[in-house]
């Protein structure tokens, strides 16, 4: 039972960070039918903003661990992530062809692999220490059942599902959000009612990019801050925006959750399966979480190909 | 001419290296409804296309006195031009309502809201279902929302292409009484691209007729209903 628990609690932490980036995803496949492989790496470079702020300048040091010392650094990596997201859009992706889609695939693979090359050669691959938001030491946690559930977890629950609503209130109560979401539905109608359509494709990589940045900060100090710290977590978003539907947000932030329950409980009861061996070789154990996204994505593209939540594209011919 | 709202003189385009429309002309006067007829391929929807600068191609577009040919499309549709394109394009995904609030997107000012009001009570399809998705509407509702929402941005002009396409004949009488409706209330000038030449004749004031990307001929909506020719082809007379 405490067991369980216990794996309910990572499930839901991890959980609400695949939903941060999957949003991030799903707002830029709104906006451009398109998946932004580049977009774990934006948000790594977003975390590198927040510790430069927060940690190279010697700001914490000289202040002593505040909190709120973090919260301006994430709220800076937010906009200057904004900045490089509308910037990438802007440059790299829209002189070409919307409606050709492997040209921007090529490029957003391009850029998850120079961005993350550009971080290595500026921050090198060491792992640094990347301070929380949240009281995150040992005994900031309180106790259900004998299970731990820090506060930590808890904070970054919280500030996801604020930043979610609000996101919520930002696409279905401005007018910026209503066109964003006509672009979504139809951007040629949207072009013929007035919509800027290019103004609406840098709102929606700046709100994935900020929101996106926002969960790598949260996510640094779990598995501390390098260049190739979102590689795997990318994954696990993929499998969560796919779940939930890609053109659904509330569905990525459900298929997060999802994604990290089963991979918390899947890995905590099938982790120590022996794949047959009495000792099974050890390049086998670390491949079983990641085995969930993969086979969550088959189920998915195999049963539902538009996700839970994700409206099914009808076209007529 | 001072009440002439919109021009083309010359305007060719072309998708990549085939050319769909070869240097036409065409006029629309003040509250003037004009019909362009033309068969499957004849250039129609590309005509409304180049007005809206979506397509490549040379030529001037004059709308209310100003050269429109180089503008970008949103700008054209600020300056009072509505384009109800071809499958009506609404936002599926979007409720009835949205739908309308979308179409206002280039209105800054305080009656948005009233017109809203005006058009849900108009037409009582659109009033009742409001909350829905535009997209769970039917073919013809969905029509009828698509001119509503251009109506919203309190156009000069409206743009209209082949709203008939894919509707049963009573939806489509409807339709265009509401178009004849719109024009006299609120004297929008329409230019309305069809293959269904006997109900547009009955709302245009005068027309053209469009084959293979050229104006072949033009007059009142009286003269072409008259026309040997515009009969074999277009009414099956």
């Amino acid at each position: 039972m405490q067991l369980l628990i216990q794996r309910i609690f990572d499930g839901v932490s991890d959980g609400a960070v695949y939903a941060s980036i999957a949003v991030a995803l799903v707002l830029i496949f709104k906006a451009t039918t398109l998946i932004n492989f580049a977009q774990g790496e934006m948000a790594m470079f977003g975390a590198f903003f927040a510790y430069i702020f927060a940690v190279q300048s010697g700001i914490l040091d000289f202040l002593g661990n505040a909190y709120l010392i973090i919260w301006v650094g994430a709220l800076i990596a937010m906009i200057l992530s904004a900045v490089l997201g509308v910037s990438i859009e802007r440059v790299l992706t829209r002189p070409f062809d919307p409606e050709d889609h492997l040209p921007v695939v090529l490029i957003t693979l391009g850029l998850f692999l120079g961005i993350n090359a550009v971080a290595g050669i500026i921050w090198n691959y060491q792992a640094r220490i990347m301070p929380s938001m949240f009281p995150n030491s040992f005994d900031d946690k309180i106790e259900i059942f004998g299970a731990r559930l820090f506060y930590d977890t808890i904070g970054t629950v919280i500030t996801l599902g604020i930043v979610l609503y609000v996101l919520f209130l930002i696409l279905n109560k401005t007018k910026m959000g209503l066109a964003f979401r006509a672009v979504s539905a139809n951007v040629e109608s949207a072009r013929l009612v007035g919509v800027p359509t290019g103004k609406v494709l840098s709102f929606g990589w700046a709100l994935a990019s900020a929101f996106g940045a926002l969960g790598a900060v949260i996510v640094a100090p779990r598995i501390t801050l390098q260049p190739s710290m979102m590689a795997a977590i990318v994954i696990y978003a993929f499998a969560s925006a796919a779940l939930g539907g890609l053109d659904s947000v509330g569905g990525a932030a459900f298929g997060g959750l999802i994604v990290g329950l089963t991979k918390s409980l899947g890995n905590g009861y099938l982790g120590s399966w022996h794949f047959g061996f009495e000792h099974p070789p050890l390049e086998f154990l670390p491949a079983t979480p990641l085995l969930i996204p993969v086979l969550i994505l088959l189920a998915v593209l195999w049963y539902k190909p538009s996700g839970l939540f994700g409206t099914k594209r009808i076209e007529r011919v | 001419m001072s009440n002439q709202v919109l021009s083309c003189q010359n305007v060719t385009a072309s998708y990549g290296a085939i050319q769909a429309l070869h240097g036409i002309n065409l006029e629309v006067n003040e509250g003037e409804i004009v019909v362009v007829l033309g068969a499957n391929g004849a250039g129609k929807t590309t005509t409304l296309r180049a007005i809206c600068n979506m397509v490549a191609g040379e030529g001037t577009v004059m709308f209310n006195g100003q050269d429109i040919s180089k503008t970008d499309t949103a700008t054209i549709v600020n300056a009072g031009i509505a384009h109800v394109p071809q499958g009506r394009g609404t936002f599926a995904a979007l409720t009835v309502r949205e739908n309308l609030e979308v179409g206002a997107y280039t209105r800054n000012d305080n009656e948005v809201e009233s017109d809203i009001q005006m058009w849900l009570e108009k037409y009582p399809v659109l009033g009742e279902r409001q909350k829905q998705a535009a997209g769970s509407l039917s073919g013809g509702e969905q029509q009828m929302l698509a001119v509503a929402r251009a109506a919203m941005s309190r156009p000069k002009m409206m743009l209209l292409d082949e709203p008939s396409l894919g509707l049963a004949p009573l939806i489509i009488e409807d339709l265009f009484q509401v178009f004849a409706q719109i024009n006299k209330e609120q004297g929008t000038a329409m230019l309305l691209v069809e293959q269904n030449a006997n109900l547009a004749l009955e709302i245009a004031h005068r027309g053209y007729l469009l084959e293979t990307g050229e104006i072949t001929g033009s007059g009142s909506a009286e003269e072409l209903r008259n026309d040997p020719a515009v009969q074999a082809a277009y009414l099956g007379a």
